[in-house]
């Protein structure tokens, strides 16, 4: 089933063709990676598909639940006036019509079930961000998008800002996750590691247009354009 | 002989939360010729190691105890006026950020030339057409237009280039190089190490080179040492520890990258 359909769809900021004609198509738990160099569109691709940015032109079709966004920079994305509980809970309190908790003991339940899937102590909730590391601040964030009970999360760099050690530990909670609750993520990175570890599916993009697509198998071992192979080869391995 | 030795190097943060032990013990010694590695996630001390070195450590730090020779030159026991004839002309430095290492009020040109002109003796025209020679070298394209830009008008790989060429500009004995292409995309990232590449080992420079990327770290190092919260966990040649780590610290490194590769 497809979930999100984006016809040609087009956003330009002045001269910048910030997103030039993306067509694709993101299946029901697919992982779909956009990888790209800075500059490239993918931030703005993932706003457009959020509705946060509306296309100049094209048509975006999303036949999902809720949508959901974990942001590149843990530091940045928590209130740092708000203690981890209500960071949970805000997405829960400010949309209550809209979930199943009818009072403030059902947000206290899901918010320590959220905890168990994150792996952090109840202890955290009384806590504030500044008192978390980068990799536990992540981990926040993403226990923040699954409490809404998304069907579609965009991760919008989400181990870029991190240690690898740590981008290992995230990485694998963001498939965990995905394998228990079904979720369909819209993945974007610069590092192509990172993708191939988590995604099943690839689109590479370059100055707003994506120029090939597909499963990352393939694209990988078999990079049409130019620029991909010159991607794929600028990505250090540790040859000693 | 060995172009710097660090011995026993400690670092201390004095903060109102107790003491952080930020270098804590580090030793290791550079070749003349040798592009030697420090890596480590953030937080262990590569940097504040990097500082120590030109003793730019600001309260609440102070380097407790230790000794650094560079050139059989005791650098903690020399007063500021010697430091400052060390600093950017015997050891100079390019710092991950490029944005951030350059004046934004000033010219790319005119800062180049002003490091040229305060520890060479040399007048102002002879500066300009060192800057310019360097400028060339670090392989920029057109640089008689990037001499004449000031900083926010270039890119971040044509502005690193730019701190490379000003940190090569007083033929230094060491070279410390902190992230270079951290922040840099990886195909620009591609260009900047085949340039620095080629650069260090036709001038035979000795250089220290900080990164928390080990795959950075396997295409430029002779040897590397790895750090571990303020002190070094191993070190050796790189082949050496890439092949057959023997700390638990650098296997959990190598395989979180493994993992990913």
């Amino acid at each position: 089933m497809t979930i999100i359909r984006c016809e040609d769809i087009k956003k330009y900021f002045g001269v910048v063709k910030a997103v030039d004609g993306v067509s694709l198509d993101i299946e029901k738990s697919d992982c779909f990676g956009i990888v790209g160099e800075s500059g490239c569109g993918k931030t703005t691709l993932g706003k457009l598909i959020l509705g946060i940015l509306d296309p100049d032109s094209g048509r975006i079709i999303r036949n999902t639940g809720k949508m959901q966004v974990v942001f590149q920079d843990p530091y940045n994305s928590l209130d740092p006036k708000m203690k981890i509980f209500d960071v949970l809970a805000e997405g829960l309190v400010v949309r209550r019509s809209s979930f199943v908790v009818r009072n403030a003991d059902d947000v206290k339940r899901k918010v320590e079930e959220v905890l168990d899937l994150i792996r952090l102590p109840k202890t955290a909730l009384k806590k504030y961000p500044h008192q978390f590391s980068g990799g536990e601040r992540q981990r926040i964030a993403i226990g923040r998008a699954v409490l809404t009970n998304p069907e579609f999360i965009v991760c919008d760099e989400p181990v870029s800002s991190l240690d690898v050690t740590i981008q290992l530990e995230i990485l694998k909670l963001l498939k965990n996750i995905q394998k228990s609750l079904g979720i369909t993520y819209l993945f974007i990175s610069h590092d192509l590691r990172v993708v191939k570890f988590i995604c099943n599916k690839v689109a590479v993009m370059y100055s707003g247009r994506i120029l090939e697509s597909g499963p990352v198998e393939d694209v990988y071992r078999n990079p049409s354009q130019a620029y991909t192979r010159q991607l794929l080869s600028s990505s250090l391995t540790i040859v000693p | 002989m060995s172009v710097l030795e660090v011995m026993d190097l400690k670092t201390y943060f004095y903060t109102s939360h107790g003491v952080v032990k930020a270098v804590d013990g580090v030793s290791f010694n550079i070749e003349k010729g040798e592009v030697f590695g420090l890596v480590g996630e953030s937080g262990s001390g590569k940097t504040l190691t990097a500082l120590s070195i030109l003793k730019l450590i600001s309260f609440p730090g102070r380097i407790v105890d230790g000794r650094i020779l560079f050139n059989g030159i005791d650098l903690l026991c020399s007063d500021d006026k010697l430091l400052r004839n060390i600093r950017g002309s015997k050891i100079s430095i390019v710092f991950q950020e490029p944005a951030s290492s350059f004046n934004p009020v000033f010219t790319i040109g005119e800062q180049i030339t002003e490091a040229a002109l305060v520890h060479q003796r040399i007048g102002r025209a002879a500066a300009k057409r060192k800057a310019m020679e360097y400028l060339e070298r670090a392989r920029i394209g057109d640089p008689k237009r990037i001499y004449n830009g000031y900083p926010h008008q270039l890119s971040g790989g044509t502005k690193q280039r730019a701190g490379i060429a000003m940190a090569l500009v007083n033929s230094p004995d060491l070279i410390i190089l902190d992230e270079p292409t951290t922040a840099l995309d990886v195909t620009i990232q591609a260009q900047v190490l085949d340039m620095l590449d080629e650069i260090i080992h036709r001038e035979r420079l000795s250089i220290l080179f900080i990164s928390h990327d080990l795959g950075v770290i396997s295409r430029m190092c002779d040897s590397v040492a790895v750090m571990n919260k303020g002190r070094i966990v191993e070190t050796g040649p790189v082949k050496n520890i890439l092949n057959s780590p023997k700390e638990a610290y650098t296997v959990s490194l190598l395989e979180s990258v493994k993992a990913l590769s």
